[in-house]
């Protein structure tokens, strides 16, 4: 049997930064060492349709997709495509919504992917530094403190919560 | 720093970093999903990447290249390579100097193309070899292996890539730059490349020599391995097949067939003997599973329903079960649609209050059938806008054949749209017609990318620009419009009714650029301008 896989699928809206986030979870993922896969399918995702990206990581991943059933972790940036997406979820999975982020703690909500990442953090055995390495990366200077603002106050809320 | 660092790329983005690696002279294409991020990818690394005005002269471009001893790359998506049928065939028989690899990037499951045509059957058609690869690894290692062939054989070969290995993202680990590559030159070879029919006639026996002879490579061919596992099942596979498979039956025996054209039969009825049951695992049509059932070897294929669409883990899982019973249908997401502010909006409004029929074309104007517009009744291939409208004009009752307009992008215009309207001007309808052109200045579909109406190249460099308006008039169009479509204004409207009303030949540009490029423009043509002073200020 194969050895043990984590898998993600973010889903959201075109434009919302579902593949921003998923970008940035694979390059945390690759910096601790894993076997990462990252797909998805974007050829129309600018018109403002579904779109979904899906994130694998492990000793040794094979198919780039997550198996319907099979998600860890389910992040949604959008309300309306949580049900669109829940399939993909196995019964023990954990679903993230943007009701896992208090409005107040998100001032500029263009964040909310990076916030939800936050949220995701607390779940997964990736360790801080490669986060906020992988963040630092992902964005120009004037929008990295930001971004690292929404990824801390999430992820300190999911852990104090401590609730799956 | 001497540590080779693995990169998590896109099989895309493998593919432009091999070619910068292997010495790639020359890449040329057009944009298409999901093959547009080679060039780009290409172009942004210091490659030579450009656009053509369609896959036809991207292919002639790249072989002109190979012909003089370069290595050339040509990158389409399938349907593409209809376009590009032409040369390919033909190529086949003349051959190369240098090294020439055709990217064809498949679209199963139809994410963004209006067909799912298996593009390995153009393999067998034109007798060139095939490789597919089934992660960016793989994408980034075969591109290298596909120029040694090419090279080694004279001949082009097709790397077939599909959506899931062009847009998936897995580790790489690049091996550097080949060294320079060889300078180019010409020499002369006027019965190899000039095909008469004395010429082609020993050329096409050349060609099956050429693939005899790879075919008794291939059977020792390492890339294509075998997967030890459970003499009880054996599976045969592909691309992206193979890792659906492996992670479906992780017990199994797996034949992983990397270079898939011309097959190695021998190794593959050897591996089919060594097990008990041997089932072929692929996406699309039944294209191994036919050409090993015709040399003799009884192997199992896939029910009917797995032809449609991208194959993925429960499927294979599905298809090992023998399980032909209905699939769970997925929940629909969100459709896309033509952005809120797109002016387009207005252009397909008219047209549906003026109950035209329309010949569409593609791109994403072509979200117009979509509610609450639905103004477009066809659309068919790069270009066929002007055809199809033209044949319907030619037919149908007058009162009918008066309403037809033809409507197309000005980069699919520039693609296929050029030779329709020469057509239309040549073959006029008796009521004449209306070809109305959505010039948003861009590719917009495939991500914005630049085409010769826009005076910019791949890398947004400025160039010689292709004016539409001055060629519809060059080409003998009398009545030629250009018209901004804007809310508050009736202008497109009124020039639509007026075109509609002439009963002559018409052209209308309904020009303004895509909403989601203008920012990007302002800060080009301010650059621009930038240039030209500093030119000025340097020739006072």
């Amino acid at each position: 049997m194969p050895s043990k896989l984590t898998n993600v699928v973010i889903a959201g809206l075109g434009g919302q930064g579902v593949l921003k986030a998923s970008d940035i979870l694979a390059d945390v993922a690759v910096r601790a060492g894993f076997d990462v896969k990252k797909s998805e399918i974007k050829g129309m995702s600018q018109r403002g349709g579904s779109v979904t990206s899906d994130v694998r990581f492990g000793d040794a991943v094979l198919s780039p997709m997550v198996p319907p059933g099979e998600a860890d972790f389910l992040l949604v940036l959008e309300p309306t495509q949580v049900e669109p997406n829940r399939h993909s979820l196995k019964p023990a999975g954990v679903l993230i919504t943007p009701e896992a982020v208090h409005p107040e703690k998100l001032p500029n909500k263009k964040s909310l992917n990076v916030a939800l990442l936050g949220a995701l953090s607390a779940h997964l055995p990736l360790p801080e530094t490669h986060w906020l390495a992988a963040l630092q990366e992902a964005f120009p200077p004037e929008f990295f403190e930001p971004n690292r603002q929404a990824f801390l106050s999430s992820r300190a809320a999911q852990n104090n919560t401590g609730s799956r | 720093m001497s540590a080779v660092k693995r990169q998590l790329l896109s099989g895309d983005e493998a593919i432009a970093l091999a070619a910068l690696d292997a010495g790639v002279a020359l890449g040329a294409g057009y944009p298409g999903t999901p093959s547009t991020e080679i060039l780009e990818r290409f172009s942004e690394l210091g490659g030579r990447g450009q656009w053509s005005p369609n896959e036809k002269v991207a292919l002639e471009v790249a072989l002109g290249a190979a012909f003089a001893g370069a290595r050339a790359l040509a990158t389409m998506k399938h349907v593409g390579l209809n376009v590009a049928a032409d040369p390919l065939f033909t190529a086949a028989y003349t051959g190369v100097a240098g090294g020439l690899v055709v990217v064809s990037a498949d679209d199963p499951g139809m994410a963004s193309s209006q067909n799912e045509q298996d593009n390995r059957r153009y393999a067998v058609a034109c007798g060139v070899p095939m490789l597919e690869p089934s992660d960016s690894q793989e994408a980034y290692d075969f591109l290298f292996t596909a120029f040694e062939i090419s090279e080694r054989w004279k001949l082009p070969v097709i790397l077939r890539a599909t959506t899931r290995v062009c847009h998936s993202y897995t580790l790489v680990t690049p091996r550097g730059p080949n060294g320079p590559p060889r300078p180019p030159r010409f020499e002369r070879d006027i019965r190899g490349r000039v095909m008469i029919p004395a010429y082609a006639r020993p050329a096409h026996r050349r060609l099956r020599q050429k693939i005899a002879g790879i075919q008794e490579w291939n059977e020792a061919c390492p890339l294509n391995r075998v997967v030890p596992g459970a003499k009880s099942l054996g599976i045969i596979t592909s691309g992206i097949s193979f890792m659906h498979a492996r992670e479906a039956a992780p017990e199994a025996s797996v034949l992983k067939l990397s270079v898939t054209h011309p097959l190695p039969l021998k190794k593959i009825e050897q591996f089919a003997r060594s097990v008990d049951r041997c089932v072929v695992i692929e996406e699309g049509d039944p294209y191994l599973v036919e050409a090993i059932r015709s040399a003799g070897v009884n192997v199992e294929g896939k029910a009917e329903m797995y032809r449609f669409g991208e194959l993925d883990v429960p499927r294979v899982r599905r298809i090992l079960n023998r399980d032909a019973s209905p699939e769970p249908a997925k929940p629909p997401g969100k459709p896309p649609q033509l952005c809120d502010g797109c002016q387009y909006r207005l252009v397909f409004e008219t047209l549906r209050r003026r109950d035209c029929i329309v010949a569409g074309d593609i791109g994403c104007y072509t979200l117009g059938v979509l509610p609450p517009f639905e103004a477009m009744d066809s659309c068919v291939c790069m270009g066929a806008s002007l055809g199809v409208g033209l044949g319907l004009r030619h037919v149908l009752p007058q009162e009918q054949a008066r309403r037809v307009v033809s409507v197309i992008g000005d980069s699919t215009f520039v693609h296929s749209g050029i030779t329709g309207l020469v057509e239309m001007v040549y073959n006029p309808p008796p009521d004449g017609h209306v070809l109305i052109i959505l010039d948003n200045s861009t590719t917009a579909m495939t991500g914005h990318q630049e085409h010769p109406g826009t005076g910019r190249k791949l890398d947004h460099e400025p160039t010689n620009k292709l004016v539409l308006e001055d060629l519809a008039r060059a080409l003998g169009v009398k009545r030629v419009h250009v018209v901004e479509p804007r809310a508050g204004s009736d202008d497109f409207e009124r020039v639509l009714d007026e075109c509609l009303a002439s009963r002559e030949l018409c052209v209308i540009i309904a020009r303004r650029p895509c909403l989601l490029i203008v920012k990007r423009l302002r800060e080009l043509e301010r650059c621009e301008c930038e240039q030209k002073d500093t030119h000025a200020q340097q020739t006072h």
